[in-house]
């Protein structure tokens, strides 16, 4: 369960999350939506501290973030990240790159990551590009990639920033399918997301975000069929 | 024809210019060496998150930087005198070291651009997947960014093997100093000069063809 409690987010003088509180449980998938500069994408870069928390407090299965004495690396294992720009290393190869932190980090042989790695990139669809390099594969594949890098950890939770914005149209329904799959099989997911229809039929619930707070959540049918606040309307009948 | 060509002065100057070359290429060669090592170090420390080493390090590159590398071998040559330091530094040595300082302060910016131009989703990317700051650099960021470095220190060896030609003010047995030995005595001045530039041209052509093919297939 990943708990926010009153989070609050400065860069410098400008507060860009304004006392956000929000539970994810277990198996849920949370779609973030809301205009550029609401702050969805800083909120979910707090929960795995890639940006520092001003105040407040996030807890992931009751481990606090913002208590120094946790070990933020080991706490990051079992939060896996996916980029809207894919940031796969481009000096590794697929498989290099899916293997790395596993044999870094969890200090597993060659041979155990690869049998790590190899079914994850059949899951992903791309077992015949394990020895390729990033930059020999679409957008599209490069972000079921990393989504492959990210699931090698093993994780409990999974963060997507926006995974579809980098994207040709034409290359967004493959990552979104592996998304699907992946929530399918019960993952924990937070999406950052302009996909509106994949908020609506993949998201248990919806939250919308604008000005740095929390303006509405609920289950996406009745956030996007009869949304109450005045800033989601707005939001929604510019984009829908 | 042959013969004429044999005994002409522009022949006759290599021996002595050989000899010069040698010297030119152990200075460049050693001096790059340690600046490489100096230059890593310095650039290290100018990403360090510690203000006074940060501080040192910037102070250093601008001193080196920012004065002529003639006045400095002068310096270290001539005003390095054994009565101030204790110890009495040979051309040779003034004239390595001079290469070392000067190489190292282009370096140490070589070395910190070419960190701070990867990329920063790269180490997001590795410290989101539980990697430390510490492996993130060793595996992520720094095999990038050496790629990164090999066009520019090729340009930096063009620059300090040119550079050496300086060190004939302090009787360094260097290529253009020998040169001028050579003229002194034949005062064949034009056929020298010319053969000391094309001994330059030798080394510093072949160099920016390999780096542009390195370059390209690096894709840097």
């Amino acid at each position: 369960m990943i708990e926010i409690k009153n989070l609050h987010k400065s860069f410098g003088d400008v507060e860009v999350l304004s006392g956000i509180n929000a539970t994810i449980k277990q198996k849920e998938v949370v779609c973030v939506i809301g205009p550029s500069g609401s702050g969805k994408s800083t909120l979910l870069r707090c929960l795995n501290l890639l940006e520092e928390i001003t105040s407040g407090q996030v807890l992931i299965d009751g481990t606090d973030l913002t208590d120094p004495a946790t070990d933020i690396n080991k706490l990051r294992t079992d939060v896996g990240m996916v980029f809207q720009h894919f940031n796969l290393f481009p000096h590794k190869t697929v498989l290099e790159n899916i293997t790395l932190a596993p044999i870094k980090v969890k200090r597993m042989s060659d041979r155990e990551a690869k049998d790590v790695a190899i079914p994850l990139l059949e899951k992903v669809g791309l077992s015949d590009k394990a020895d390729a390099y990033p930059d020999s594969l679409s957008g599209g594949q490069k972000q079921r990639v990393a989504i492959a890098r990210a699931l090698a950890m093993n994780p409990k939770y999974m963060l997507f920033d926006e995974p579809t914005s980098a994207l040709d149209p034409e290359l967004v329904g493959e990552v979104l399918q592996v998304m699907k799959d992946l929530a399918d099989e019960g993952m924990t997911m937070v999406v950052v997301t302009h996909e509106m229809g994949f908020a609506r039929e993949v998201g248990d619930r919806v939250i919308f975000m604008d000005e740095g707070i929390i303006q509405e959540e609920g289950n996406p049918e009745q956030v996007f069929v009869d949304p109450q606040n005045e800033r989601t309307q707005g939001f929604l009948s510019k984009i829908l | 024809m042959i013969e004429a060509i044999l005994e002409s002065p522009y022949i006759n100057s290599l021996p002595t210019l050989f000899e010069g070359l040698k010297m030119t290429l152990l200075i460049t060669i050693a001096g790059l060496f340690l600046g490489f090592i100096l230059g890593g170090l310095v650039g290290l420390g100018k990403l360090s998150k510690n203000k006074l080493i940060q501080g040192i390090c910037t102070v250093y590159v601008e001193v080196v930087r920012g004065t002529p590398i003639l006045a400095q071998v002068l310096f270290i040559y001539y005003g390095l005198t054994e009565d101030l330091i204790g110890l009495s530094i040979n051309a040779l040595t003034a004239a390595i070291i001079a290469i070392t300082i000067n190489a190292a302060a282009y370096i140490a910016e070589i070395v910190r651009g070419a960190v701070y131009s990867i990329e920063k989703g790269q180490r997001e990317a590795g410290r989101s997947l539980g990697l430390t700051e510490k492996q993130t650099m060793r595996y992520i960021i720094w095999p990038q960014a050496f790629k990164r470095m090999i066009p520019p220190l090729g340009n930096q060896f063009v620059i300090s093997l040119k550079d050496t030609s300086l060190f004939s003010v302090i009787a360094v047995h260097e290529v253009l100093y020998m040169g001028k030995q050579y003229y002194n005595v034949t005062y064949e001045i034009f056929e020298t000069l010319v053969m000391v530039c094309i001994l330059y041209l030798i080394i510093t052509i072949p160099t920016s063809i390999i780096l542009r093919r390195l370059e390209r297939k690096l894709d840097v």
